[in-house]
């Protein structure tokens, strides 16, 4: 089976992402793998939300262009998607709200009285999205018990009778469907003999949790979208995992608090968009220099300025590589995916601890806002490790005390020994100083934390597909689902995926390069900023690249035509 | 055990003579003697100004952070552990300029920090520029025609901002100040303790003169926890009429007071291990 691509559009603020959500997981509850695109603007009623769920048989990380099954709970949604219908896709609406135009053809309509359900049974206009559910689930094939147990889950802890009138609802517009469409419904979420347990779940969420996992004691975060999601989950589960989650007044405060928290000893970090991280900017630069360990998330949207608040870019790569003044040591990761998302939050902490240096992630609206359908994280063999860390009273006690590898015993406040952290340059004692010998041994010292996490740290990039290949394609991010579907169309391209931007795997991408034919940069900004750092650290150059920056994501079919323009 | 003796440090001290911070650093040492403030219990944080230097000279566990940003890095020290005696160095630049904002919502907090608050009226550190404290008219390197803008008063902001202690001392009353910053630092919530002193070098105005001579010590009689009285005594400033002593004290939760998490013992007297989440992946699936 080719991904079956399911649209569900409506007005914003009637739930259109929750209902999308519990239709995803019928799907991966019945064996099939899911991903979930959103789309929506940056306002909270009236405007136009659509969540796009791919169903697939295999793993599968991006949304194609076209729609094989449109749920249109507005006329907008009609309006706006009709053009991207598939040859004989479905579309369900009601008739009784919204008007068709001129279909094309092979286009099966079903019409579902939707709002007449409403009336005669839910009474409130709320259960719309229930209705409509119910009868989408029922036209591809869906389990009722399956969607009727998720709607149980969702509504856990309020009144049965709330959740009886739910079942109900789900149930007339399930049947209607069925009932009416009897011969013409797909199979397309039959139940697998074979069943993975699967999560469906947001890069949002994994990064939450994989701070929570990894022993994280301390988050300030600032809303801002796309990053929002990871307050959502961490606050509600502080007191449960014993850490503090807190609002600061502005990122200011957020990256100023994050490192007061972990100069007394938490595992702590912070979130942001590039906007909120222009803030944070300053405290960037001050954790570096009082060597104080900081996990930092950097999500992007289209900027400058406020930009597209609730679209998709990669355009905060150059930034977080130069942000603040001066030189230290810049650890910065990217995440692609869900899973990535998860493990690299967790390590961050390591390597922050280890490094004493802030760690950042840096990864797009794409990865942070769309749901991936994942095995449950496997993080048995993870040892949260401090790094040169003691709570103990030390004889002589020296915060900068020159190492070979640039780290010192970290020690924190309330624990009997003296110790000074400054943001001025200071000795090895923490005291301001200016000399000049001073200063080149500890600048020296710090940088010199970069060339041991070169290496003991850095993990060679993955090159995924075959050895050799006539296209071989270079990105990072969430390009990487989109890639990984269009690869599936070819045997001669393989892909070079980045997840270390700093320190950077000069050597492996280098012999990578090398021995590529031809080379394709894929990103989602308009000056190609990885292949600009490819050239500035292995001397290559890349003559093709792929960019798109209209704040949506790459699509495979886009990709797959790129590449065989170029084959 | 603490004594003024072992505070010291190494460094030589690099303030003007005469400056107003060796009163306040004097005071300090011998609060912290008083009241055995050491490394196993307190740490200060500072900003960045003249007064920022105090860590150097003091030995007690410190952070000097960036210019306004003391006060949130020392938010975050006390949420994590709360039994840590924490407090603020700051100056009316870096409190009352770069770092207003976060003055004004740790005090909406009431965290339970001590803010000693250096106010000169004046940049000292970069050679003599108005500060939200220079009167209307002050000629500076930055106004030289006058400045245009009326001074802030830090108290009233406090007081209105939802800060529990307030009061304002002169540095040059080493005895009177040193038991300001005790009752500052014993309070339980946001302290904050103005201190008028002078800048010798770049604030002609306000000497050590001046002060002497237009500071009044509050009475007896002057009761603190009437808000209304505490709002209009921060409105007086004058000739000899500026009062000195704790203006405005409130009994009320601190931030720390109200964390479910902390309530047993402070956050990281546990230390950071990994953690068991299976239950909250469950909610995934």
């Amino acid at each position: 089976m080719q991904p079956f691509s399911v649209k569900i559009g409506g007005e914003a603020g009637f739930g259109i992402m929750s209902s999308g959500l519990i239709f995803s997981k019928v799907a991966t509850r019945s064996g099939y793998h899911v991903f979930n695109y959103m789309e929506y603007p940056s306002i909270i009623r009236g405007g136009h939300n659509v969540m796009q769920i791919m169903v697939s048989e295999k793993s599968i990380a991006a949304s194609y262009k076209h729609t094989d099954f449109l749920i249109a709970l507005n006329q907008q949604t009609i309006d706006l998607h009709v053009s991207e219908l598939s040859l004989n896709a479905g579309l369900m609406y009601d008739s009784a709200t919204c008007v068709l135009p001129k279909l094309p053809k092979g286009v099966t309509v079903f019409d579902i009285p939707i709002d007449k359900i409403v009336r005669e049974i839910g009474g409130s206009f709320i259960f719309r999205n229930t209705i409509a559910i119910g009868a989408a689930a029922a036209l591809v094939g869906g389990d009722i018990k399956i969607l009727k147990d998720l709607l149980a889950e969702g509504f856990a802890g309020k009144s049965k009778e709330l959740i009886e009138k739910n079942f109900r609802v789900a149930e007339a517009g399930y049947n209607y469907a069925r009932q009416q469409y009897a011969n013409k419904t797909k199979p397309i979420l039959a139940i697998k003999k074979k069943k993975q347990k699967q999560m469906v779940i947001a890069g949002n969420d994994a990064i939450a949790l994989g701070s929570i996992a990894a022993g994280m004691q301390f988050a300030a975060i600032y809303p801002m979208t796309p990053i929002s999601n990871i307050l959502h989950t961490l606050a509600p589960l502080q007191e449960k995992y014993n850490f503090i989650y807190k609002q600061p007044e502005d990122e200011i405060s957020a990256i100023n608090m994050a490192i007061g928290a972990s100069f007394a000893g938490a595992r702590a970090m912070t979130a942001s968009a590039g906007g909120g991280f222009c803030l944070m900017s300053e405290g960037y630069g001050l954790a570096a220099m009082t060597e104080t360990p900081l996990v930092i998330i950097e999500g992007m949207r289209g900027g400058p300025a406020t930009g597209l608040p609730t679209w998709t870019e990669q355009g905060d790569l150059r930034f977080v590589l130069h942000a603040h003044q001066g030189e230290f040591p810049r650890i910065v990761l990217a995440a692609g995916d869900a899973n990535e998302a998860f493990h690299l939050t967790m390590q961050a902490f390591n390597l922050a601890d280890k490094y004493q240096t802030p760690v950042i992630i840096i990864v797009d609206k794409q990865v942070c806002e769309s749901h991936f359908s994942v095995s449950p994280f496997e993080y048995n063999k993870y040892i949260a490790d401090r790094g040169k860390f003691t709570v103990k009273k030390q004889a002589s006690y020296k915060r900068y005390a020159l190492s070979k590898d640039g780290i010192s015993l970290r020690s924190i406040p309330g624990v009997g020994n003296h110790i000074v952290v400054n943001s001025d340059e200071h000795n090895e004692l923490g005291y301001s100083n200016e000399e000049a010998k001073n200063r080149l041994d500890q600048m020296s010292k710090r940088m010199q934390k970069l060339a041991t996490c070169a290496k003991e740290d850095l993990a060679k990039p993955e090159l995924i597909g075959p050895k050799d290949a006539d296209v071989t394609i270079v990105s990072w991010g969430s390009n990487k689902g989109a890639i990984l579907e269009a690869m599936n169309d070819f045997d001669n391209v393989n892909f070079l995926h980045l997840t270390w931007i700093s320190p950077f795997p000069t050597e492996a991408v280098k012999n990578i390069l090398h021995k590529a034919n031809r080379i394709l940069n894929i990103e989602c900004n308009s000056t190609a900023q990885m292949a600009g750092l490819i050239k500035e650290k292995t001397g290559i150059g890349i003559k093709d690249n792929l960019l798109k920056y209209d704040g949506r994501p790459f699509f495979p079919e886009e990709i797959i035509a790129k590449i065989k323009k170029m084959l | 055990m603490t004594t003024v003796q072992n505070l010291k440090t190494p460094n030589a001290c690099n303030w003007c003579p005469g400056c107003g911070n060796f009163g306040i650093w004097t005071a300090v040492k011998e609060a912290a003697a008083k009241e055995r403030w050491n490394n196993t219990n307190s740490v200060i944080v500072a900003g960045i100004g003249c007064h920022g230097h105090i860590n150097n000279f003091i030995e007690l566990s410190s952070f000097e952070g960036l210019h306004g940003r003391a006060i949130p890095v020392a938010s975050a020290i006390k949420m994590v552990n709360h039994r840590l005696n924490v407090m603020v160095f700051t100056g009316d630049g870096d409190c009352l300029a770069e770092g207003g904002n976060h003055f004004m919502h740790a005090a909406r907090r009431n965290q339970n920090l001590t803010v000693i608050l250096h106010d000169n009226a004046i940049y000292g550190l970069t050679t003599g520029q108005t500060s939200p404290r220079s009167p209307h008219g002050f000629k500076s390197k930055s106004t030289p025609m006058g400045n245009l803008d009326e001074p802030i008063n830090p108290l009233t902001l406090a007081i209105s901002a939802g800060a529990t202690f307030v009061a304002r001392a002169y540095s040059g009353d080493i005895p009177r100040l040193t038991d300001l910053i005790i009752q500052a630092n014993n309070h339980n919530g946001f302290s904050v303790l103005q201190i008028l002193q002078p800048c010798v070098t770049f604030n002609k105005i306000y000497s050590h003169t001046f002060f002497q001579e237009n500071t009044y010590h509050l009475p007896a009689s002057y009761n603190p926890q009437d808000k209304t009285a505490a709002f209009a005594k921060t409105l007086e400033w004058g000739e000899k009429q500026i009062p000195v002593g704790v203006i405005y004290k409130e009994d009320r939760p601190s931030y720390e007071d109200q964390v479910p998490q902390i309530k047993a013992a402070p956050l990281i007297s546990v230390a950071a291990k990994k953690r068991n989440i299976n239950e909250t992946l469950e909610t995934f699936l």
